[in-house]
């Protein structure tokens, strides 16, 4: 899924605060999962922040919708009718649902209320790590099916370099250095000496290099 | 081992068969190469070439290259020691170039530190390629004469390439199929990280012996000597992939602080003469991080004084 965490309230405010009328928009796909925005954080940050602008002795009118997912049309088509009753939209969805809802609707403002992080996992309740930064060749068959790009913090396709330490990466004791788990995965497999085949220089113009990407399939296309 | 391939003088000691002495000069925080040139001049008859580090622990610094230049124009052999972190291949075949048109023929091929450590945390990194495709881009360029893109190159470069190799970071059991690793990539000269625990480099080179590594490559062992107790605790701690032994430190911690720097200097001294004797070691790099004037009692001390002379 894509990770998300909720921005800090007083950003929030800042960009609100020229605003009377706005719709808090959710979503219920991975910023749910994540718990960043899906309709339960719709719900709590609407409280707040009339409870806020109540304070400041604002009149300021704060609804709550969350869609199925922000990234399809067809979900986003659902507040066509009401979108031209606010001023404007805190998307609590990821960057990805916040900028589809912004072409959409040209002359509606859409902030974002969360920093989207990564494509990661839930290691366990509020805890979710990267595993994958997209890069368009996917080279896990070869490094034991973990990722050098995502889990490295220099991106080496023939690492470890020098500053592992203990299976730790040189900058935080805490992060597992990448190479150490391909190396403890391939040992597993019983493919370690895949170690010692020379990873070859990366086509970087399928990441994020080569420009804005795009995916075609003619044969579902409608 | 062969002729040499280059016009590089410390490939010429190494395969006429001499022990090598490299040091290596870190450039100032400013555009002052006096600071660089002085510590040249204080080392330049005891070593056979001198690295300069590229903006070493992500900190920024006057550039590696344009240091080479200034020992060059001294008449001292640089290596240029190159980092991928900050250039991406464009740049790194680009500067390959402006080194061998100043007819610098060795360099020392690094992926380099993190950039969180330095003074630019918040910049980005770039990492195209990792330090064993440096390797092999400086190798396709001199021995094919071609851009990575596969255009003819001009007059290629001549460069004998190095890299270093770290035989106590983690995991210890791939220290030496790394070794391999970087000699598949076409590597010619190895500098390792500083050696304190002389018995697990002596593991490291018999793995790599076992395997024949070491007729393969060069291997100069590293080493720094500490100043104190305290920089011996400190490398301990807090230098990551650096290992030193308790009886190193207990051993400098054994002498009145006025006399540590001296016990620093003779552990030093004695890992060199040592490490002399042991099959595989083609030479020594010596890096005394700021105390470069030490240098020549080091070489002196350790009995590889006067420098070879090549052609």
């Amino acid at each position: 899924m894509i990770v998300a965490k909720k921005k800090p309230i007083e950003e929030i405010i800042e960009s609100l605060k020229d605003y009377r009328r706005i719709l808090i928009l959710g979503c219920n796909e991975c910023v749910t999962v994540c718990e960043a925005g899906g309709k339960k954080e719709v719900a709590v940050l609407a409280s707040a922040l009339r409870m806020y602008f109540m304070n400041q002795g604002k009149n300021v009118k704060i609804d709550e919708v969350t869609l199925e997912r922000q990234c399809d049309h067809e979900y986003l088509e659902e507040v066509r009718k009401t979108v031209d009753q606010y001023d404007a939209v805190l998307s609590l969805a990821c960057g990805v649902g916040v900028q589809f809802m912004a072409e959409k609707y040209m002359r509606t403002p859409v902030l974002p209320g969360v920093d989207t992080c990564f494509m990661g996992v839930t290691e366990e309740r509020g805890v979710w790590t990267e595993r994958c930064q997209g890069c368009g060749q996917c080279i896990l068959a070869f490094t034991g099916g973990i990722c050098p790009v995502s889990r490295c913090a220099k991106r080496l396709f023939n690492g470890p370099c020098g500053g592992s330490t203990k299976g730790k990466c040189e900058i935080d004791k805490e992060l597992d250095c990448g190479w150490q788990l391909i190396i403890n995965r391939l040992t597993e497999l019983g493919r370690l000496e895949d170690y010692e085949k020379l990873m070859p220089m990366k086509d970087w113009s399928t990441e994020r290099a080569g420009g804005p990407r795009k995916v075609v399939r003619e044969d579902v296309r409608s | 081992m062969s002729e040499p391939k280059t016009p590089s003088k410390l490939e010429k000691i190494l395969r006429a068969g001499h022990l090598a002495v490299t040091s290596e000069c870190g450039p100032p925080r400013g555009s002052d190469a006096h600071h660089i040139t002085k510590k040249a001049e204080m080392i330049r008859n005891h070593v056979d070439a001198i690295n300069i580090t590229d903006n070493q622990t992500s900190v920024t610094r006057l550039c590696s290259l344009a240091s080479c230049i200034h020992l060059k124009l001294m008449g001292v052999e640089p290596t240029l020691q190159m980092v991928t972190r900050d250039r991406n291949r464009t740049a790194l075949q680009s500067d390959i170039l402006g080194a061998a048109s100043f007819d610098i023929f060795n360099i020392l091929c690094l992926s380099g530190d993190h950039q969180i450590f330095g003074d630019n945390p918040k910049g980005q990194n770039v990492f195209d390629l990792d330090s064993m495709q440096l390797i092999q881009t400086v190798r396709y360029m001199r021995d094919e004469g071609k851009f990575l893109g596969g255009d003819p190159i001009e007059k290629p470069p001549r460069i004998f390439v190095g890299a270093a190799a770290n035989p106590f970071a983690d995991p210890f059991e791939i220290r030496v199929p790394r070794l391999a690793k970087k000699i598949a990539a076409g590597v010619e000269f190895i500098q390792t990280q500083c050696i304190y625990n002389v018995e697990k480099f002596e593991l490291w080179l018999k793995l790599a012996r076992d395997r024949g590594l070491t007729e393969k490559v060069f291997i100069l062992a590293g080493v720094t000597p500490f100043k104190s107790v305290g920089m011996a605790k400190y490398m301990k701690n807090r230098v990551p992939g650096m290992d030193v032994p308790d009886e190193v430190v207990k051993r400098l911690s054994g002498v009145p602080k006025d006399k540590q720097a001296e016990e620093g200097l003779t552990i030093c001294v004695e890992t060199i003469q040592r490490l002399k004797e042991a099959e595989g070691v083609k030479g020594f790099h010596i890096m005394a991080i700021e105390w470069e004037e030490k240098v020549p009692e080091i070489v002196e001390r350790s009995g590889l004084y006067p420098r070879p002379k090549v052609d």
